[in-house]
């Protein structure tokens, strides 16, 4: 009982307590039922259902879309924030209120939104397709100049560029609704990065890239790391906007949250579980994977912090 | 290498930073930029080392026009204030980093940077902390790193941004002693920025004051000590006493008296009757007891007396309407002698005077040490 008073902070226990009870009763409850739910199935009906050339294909699509949407929002979140940072422009509160939207937005609005501007005959969708008709129609011609094939040449003639109802559609909505994540992880450890760690490095004769590359990205990576495995956790989740542009093409561009309503749409109810657990699996190792990865590389930086 | 800079202007919005700043800086010598903030000193140094661009103005660096050459290409060697060490690198890499981050041709083998690093290390005393990150370090060891990183590109010049600026008493001290020492050892063209006096005045072979974006004085420490050009550098170097008066004969006569007997040292150009400021250092101000003889020296009333170490402090205020304060200086057997005690009323009798016509009041009030 001595012990008890060694503890500087008070309530640990009451805290402990209290977390435990609300993660159970939030998160790990639910949870536990999708396992429970999906154990009626014996092993080999189990595999079966998971393993199903198309339910395969949309796990395909789902966790290798949401890694790309997270990686290319690694990219241009981070740039974004930069900017938001680093200058001064007119109408800068105004963008940086603009990348908290697409939290705000109902998903459904996002993916009709999306749709209509990419969809062939859309604003934007419409000149997408005559710039990939006339890039397709100058492979083609090149392809015969050099003397190739002509089945070639007519494949190439066919080349076109469709974001609605394709997967590059899936992308562009996950995309979309993964930006903010890597934004608002970045953001605080840019404004609190000092001006003065890169003039020292030009100082010392480091150029632009090699500042950026050995200063500033390990820095950031931590921070990066976060954004990155919350807008890929938020994209491979994402339903409501996907299901719109995707077009939902069976091998092509079906997601597996999509597998699993379908599944409740003919009662299978465990069926639909099954494909579930195996989502929340492959969705745990990932972002366990992302997570010791970020604690590997922030406990040099943050031993390092002043 | 020497540098010089040439009617260097810069302006941020309405507020003149550098206003028309033309100097030279001996080669191999170490200067010091000493002024209160905001006075363009750090400004000046920045844009010499290349990470801010003058409005107009040129520097040259051995005689060379390097205003449109980046930082990179200066071979300036910069040590900021807070260190700005690279938190997440050992103490030897960020020691290595501006080796390292060297065009793969000039870029010296593994060996040679080990080698060199640890040098440099030993050249900082601080080769037994190679394997630490910055945080593990004290302030006063971050910036001997900082140093050594600086110096690891051999820089051909060395700028230090207020080095001691962010460490205690004692640490600063120890620093600048060390820092006097190497630059004997290396001899490297070096310029310091400084808002402390002691430590410019301790450190320097010239000494640099700046005040409003302008130069006031540049000197020899002695010399701008002994001889301070202008009522600011008076004020700015040390504490100081100001009588305000008019010339007569020669002499200053404050408050209807005489305020120092010989003729004083400035006053020779200045017409009769000509509103000056005389000034007096604290151990130039002698405390005499009031007597009937009005004829020289200030009446005063001692408000406290301060006696820790060899020196006792005299605080007073003078006796007519503006109510001034004054600081005296002396020994403590010296006020022993005289047996001086708090709420007495006395006279006051500068040993030593210098004028100057008024015309910058504020100035004095913000250069001045009391």
């Amino acid at each position: 009982m001595t012990r008890r008073h060694k503890n500087v902070l008070p309530g640990f226990p009451l805290t402990l307590g209290y977390t435990l009870v609300y993660l159970s009763l939030i998160v790990l409850i639910p949870l536990a039922a999708v396992f429970i739910k999906a154990a009626d199935l014996s092993l080999a009906e189990f595999w079966a259902i998971v393993s199903a050339p198309r339910v395969v294909a949309s796990y395909k699509v789902s966790f290798g879309l949401s890694l790309l949407a997270a990686a290319i929002n690694s990219v241009f979140g981070l740039l974004l924030a930069w900017s938001l940072v680093r200058y001064r422009f007119p109408g800068k509160k105004l963008v940086d209120a603009l990348v908290d939207l697409p939290f705000a937005l109902p998903t459904a609005v996002t993916g009709i939104a999306l749709t209509t501007l990419y969809a062939g005959n859309g604003w934007l969708g419409k000149p997408l397709e005559a710039l990939g008709a006339s890039i397709g129609a100058a492979l083609s011609a090149l392809w015969l100049d050099f003397g190739g094939s002509a089945e070639t040449a007519a494949a190439l003639a066919e080349f076109n560029i469709k974001v609605a109802y394709t997967p590059l559609g899936i992308l562009t909505a996950l995309i979309f609704i993964g930006l903010p994540f890597v934004v608002r992880t970045v953001q605080p450890i840019l404004e609190d990065l000092d001006p003065e760690l890169e003039e020292a490095a030009a100082s010392l004769g480091a150029r632009r890239w090699q500042t950026f590359r050995y200063v500033l990205l390990p820095i950031l990576l931590p921070a990066l790391l976060t954004g990155f495995a919350l807008a890929f956790a938020r994209a491979v989740g994402e339903y409501g906007s996907v299901i719109f542009i995707a077009g939902n093409m069976p091998f092509i561009s079906e997601i597996t949250p999509l597998m699993i309503i379908f599944k409740l749409d003919e009662f299978d109810y465990v069926g639909a579980t099954a494909i579930a657990a195996v989502m929340l699996l492959l969705s745990f190792v990932l972002l366990l994977v992302i997570n010791v990865l970020q604690a590997w590389t922030s406990r040099r930086i943050r031993k390092g912090r002043r | 290498m020497s540098i010089e800079v040439r009617d260097i202007h810069k302006q941020f919005g309405k507020f003149v930073a550098l206003d028309g700043i033309s100097l030279a800086f001996p080669g191999g010598q170490l200067t010091a930029l000493l002024g209160p903030s905001g006075c363009g000193k750090t400004t000046l140094l920045r844009i010499i080392a290349g990470l801010e661009s003058a409005d107009r103005g040129m520097v040259l660096l051995e005689g060379e026009d390097a205003s449109n050459t980046h930082v990179r290409e200066r071979q300036v060697g910069f040590v900021f204030q807070h260190y700005a060490l690279f938190r997440h690198l050992s103490v030897f890499e960020n020691v290595a980093f501006g080796l390292r981050v060297k065009p793969r041709k000039l870029r010296p083998p593994e060996a040679e940077i080990r080698k060199k690093v640890h040098a440099l290390l030993d050249l900082v005393q601080l080769d037994w902390l190679a394997d630490r990150l910055p945080a593990q370090l004290s302030g006063g060891q971050r910036q001997r790193i900082a140093l050594a990183r600086a110096l690891a590109v051999e820089p051909r010049v060395l700028l230090l941004d207020e080095p001691f600026g962010a460490l205690d008493a004692k640490v600063r001290k120890e620093l600048r002693r060390w820092l006097r020492r190497l630059h004997d050892d290396l001899h490297i063209t070096s310029i310091f920025v400084t808002h402390d006096q002691e430590e410019a005045l301790e450190v320097a072979d010239q000494v640099v004051l700046m005040n409003h974006g302008r130069i006031e004085q540049v000197g020899a420490p002695q010399e701008v000590y002994q001889h301070p050009a202008t009522p600011f550098v008076y004020g700015f170097l040390g504490a100081v006493n100001y009588f305000h008066g008019r010339i007569e004969e020669g002499r200053v006569h404050t408050d209807g008296a005489l305020l120092h007997a010989d003729a004083a040292p400035g006053a020779e150009s200045l017409a009769a009757g000509a509103s000056v400021t005389a000034f007096v250092r604290p151990h130039e101000l002698d405390i005499v007891p009031e007597s009937e003889d009005h004829a020289v020296g200030v009446a005063a009333r001692i408000t406290r007396i301060l006696g820790f170490g060899a020196l006792a402090r005299i605080e007073l205020t003078g006796l007519s309407a503006d109510a001034r304060n004054f600081e005296v200086e002396m020994g403590r057997e010296q006020l022993a002698v005289r047996g001086l005690h708090e709420g007495q009323r006395v006279r006051l009798m500068p040993s030593r005077i210098k004028v100057f016509e008024r015309e910058r009041d504020d100035d004095l009030v913000a250069g001045a040490g009391i």
